[in-house]
């Protein structure tokens, strides 16, 4: 295609219309170099999932070949099939059993942790007060502290309230820590609503909780629902706090743990690892096309704007 | 019973003989004495003050005690020991290890992945809309695979035992790649380069689709004209992106840099799943402190100085990130 296009352009070199068809064929050979290199990209970024998948579906015999197959030629279920029979998984129980936790503990957190928010966000967003600027400059710095630096003590003050290798004390630390970004994004949402709809719906006699639930809530719904899939995702994916706290509680573990304990053990059972991993990574891969649009905004803290 | 509450809500003072009295009176306190949003950050502060800000103070406290195990259990009494715990860290070749691995880790992949994030971002600016969903999707999809299934999978292609990349690299010629038994060759294990070498890849990997599309959103704000105009008067792309692009967006890098700095310098996640805790050359700060805490016997005391110096590293550039963050009107 390429090579057609600039092979025929000094063809054409003496005729009066050669500029333009210069300047077109030019044009055309960088939009498909520009193309192609865009299609090189995706594919080297799709590659790593794409063998992850396909892994999954691969018998033994195939995933251990000495040369590499792109596509199972053979595909089974039976990876999945071992992984949700929990039978090799060296007896800590099905796949499902970790996919419960990992959904039981996320849910809860964003569910504590945006209604927190929330309310921090309205105080924020609509209200002078004096502390206001010391809060927000806090909230940036504690979104900042890694969990490694936290670790012994949480350990050590969660163990002497025996919540250690339980999905509450899990919920508990996950929900304070998605404090601060989630009240930082929420915030933008909350100011966003006009303040004279409220101002109207006060003075036709709405009182405060009404004002809440029938004109704020809402329209800060749609922000509230992309807040909370960033707070689910975070939960998700945590894994020093879990791999710390459950230690060896194997019926709470969360998937990432569930995983890593299961790399540990089987080092070589490439086939059901894969498929532990396409189960695990399948629900964030959907959460994150759904909020696509706000990735952006939410981390960058409002350096982004518009 | 609403039209009630509303009166009173409406004329705290007339209050006095309702049902409500009490209730009122809270109302009317609030109101007087301003404390609406004292209360409604209450909760969250809450959350923050027990479960991060009193957690650090009791870091600084164990790093100047020598507490472990005998004094978790009541065998041995707590002491204060001044800055034993820093002089042992300071003296231990370890933690000089796990921070140059650690420094030179996040040299390598914090440019690496602004580079290539940025050149995509660029491109995802040119091209036709269809394309430019497929190519952000994909990237999307690498950002979205949690870091654990991200490193078990890295680990897998990087290992001999049936990985893409061994055999990739066993098929080339030996001019090109050395004379290094690639079909054998185990990445996580062999030492700290070739570790740290498959980790970057795997964070890059990840974190390069939120730089090119935060770049990309930056693209977005910056007039057409402008870039137009500089095209008209013969400037080439590269000389477009120095002199318009960059200066234009240099407030979206200083804070992608400091971002990326903060992540890359923490990284725990791949460091724990790809070289693990078996060999202490492929440390890096987040494993040293792991190890020195949970690896039997536990020295809490050490773990809870070296938690703070790791803590005083990122605070320099969390000050950084504040400061721009704040430039920017991020409190208003």
């Amino acid at each position: 295609m390429t090579a057609t296009t600039t092979a025929s352009a000094p063809a054409v070199a003496r005729s009066d219309r050669k500029p333009a068809t210069r300047a077109r064929s030019v044009k055309r050979a960088k939009a498909v170099s520009l193309n192609g290199f865009a299609v090189l990209i995706a594919v080297v970024t799709l590659l790593p999932i794409f063998l992850m998948i396909s892994t999954a579906f691969k018998p033994s015999h195939e995933i251990y070949s000495l040369t590499p197959h792109l596509v199972p030629s053979h595909p089974t279920l039976g990876n999945f099939r071992q992984v949700m029979s929990g039978q090799v998984t060296g007896g800590i129980g099905s796949v499902w059993l970790f996919v419960r936790n990992s959904f039981l503990v996320s849910l809860v957190t964003v569910l504590i942790a945006s209604t927190l928010a929330l309310l921090a966000a309205i105080a924020v967003a609509r209200f002078k007060f004096r502390l206001r600027t010391s809060f927000l400059v806090m909230l940036l710095v504690v979104q900042m502290i890694p969990a490694q630096a936290l670790i012994i003590a949480l350990f050590l003050d969660f163990k002497k309230l025996n919540l250690l290798g339980s999905l509450l004390g899990l919920v508990i630390v996950y929900a304070a820590q998605a404090l601060p970004v989630t009240i930082w994004m929420l915030r933008n949402f909350v100011a966003t609503v006009p303040k004279e709809l409220e101002e109207a719906a006060a003075i036709d006699g709405a009182t405060g909780p009404k004002i809440f639930f029938r004109i704020l809530l809402p329209l800060v719904a749609p922000g509230l629902v992309a807040t909370s899939i960033f707070g689910f995702i975070t939960a998700y994916n945590e894994f020093i706090l879990a791999l710390t706290f459950l230690g060896q509680n194997h019926a709470a573990y969360t998937l990432p743990i569930f995983l890593t304990y299961f790399f540990g053990q089987h080092g070589a059972a490439w086939g059901p690892i894969m498929a532990a991993s396409t189960i695990y990574t399948i629900p964030a891969m959907i959460f994150f096309l759904f909020v696509r649009r706000r990735l952006v905004g939410g981390l960058t803290a409002g350096a982004v704007k518009g | 019973m609403p039209g009630l509450e509303q009166q009173t809500a409406l004329m705290p003072g007339l209050s006095g003989g309702r049902p409500e009295p009490v209730r009122a009176q809270l109302r009317s306190f609030i109101r007087r004495h301003k404390l609406a949003p004292y209360l409604l950050l209450l909760p969250a502060l809450a959350g923050i003050a027990l479960v991060v800000l009193w957690p650090m103070v009791q870091m600084v406290i164990y790093s100047f005690q020598n507490y472990g195990l005998p004094q978790v259990t009541g065998a041995l009494p707590t002491q204060w020991v001044g800055f034993a715990n820093f002089t042992a860290t300071f003296r231990d070749p370890v933690f000089w290890l796990s921070l140059r691995n650690s420094v030179l880790f996040a040299a390598v992949a914090v440019p690496v992945s602004l580079v290539i994030g940025t050149i995509v971002g660029l491109m995802l600016n040119r091209l036709g809309k269809k394309m430019s969903v497929f190519v952000s999707t994909a990237a999307l999809l690498a950002w979205a695979t949690p870091p654990v299934s991200a490193a078990v999978l890295f680990y897998w292609m990087f290992s001999p035992d049936g990985g893409v990349v061994d055999w990739f690299l066993s098929k080339m010629p030996h001019w090109l790649v050395g004379s290094t038994d690639w079909g054998q060759y185990n990445w996580a294990t062999t030492g700290a380069l070739p570790a740290y070498t498959l980790i970057s890849l795997l964070v890059i990997w990840q974190a390069f689709p939120f730089i090119a599309v935060t770049v990309l959103a930056g693209l977005k704000t910056i007039p057409s004209e402008l870039n137009e105009a500089a095209r008209v008067d013969g400037a080439g792309p590269w000389r477009i992106y120095w002199r318009i692009t960059f200066p234009l967006l240099k407030p979206i890098y200083l804070l992608l840099l400091l971002l990326s700095v903060i992540w890359d310098f923490n990284i725990f996640t791949q460091s724990f799943t790809i070289a693990g805790l078996a060999n202490s050359n492929e440390y890096n700060l987040s494993l040293y402190i792991y190890d020195k805490a949970f690896t039997f016997p536990p020295t809490y005391g050490l773990g809870g100085a070296l938690a703070l110096i790791f803590a005083l590293i990122l605070l320099i550039v969390t000050i950084g990130y504040v400061r721009s963050s704040v430039r920017q009107g991020a409190l208003t």
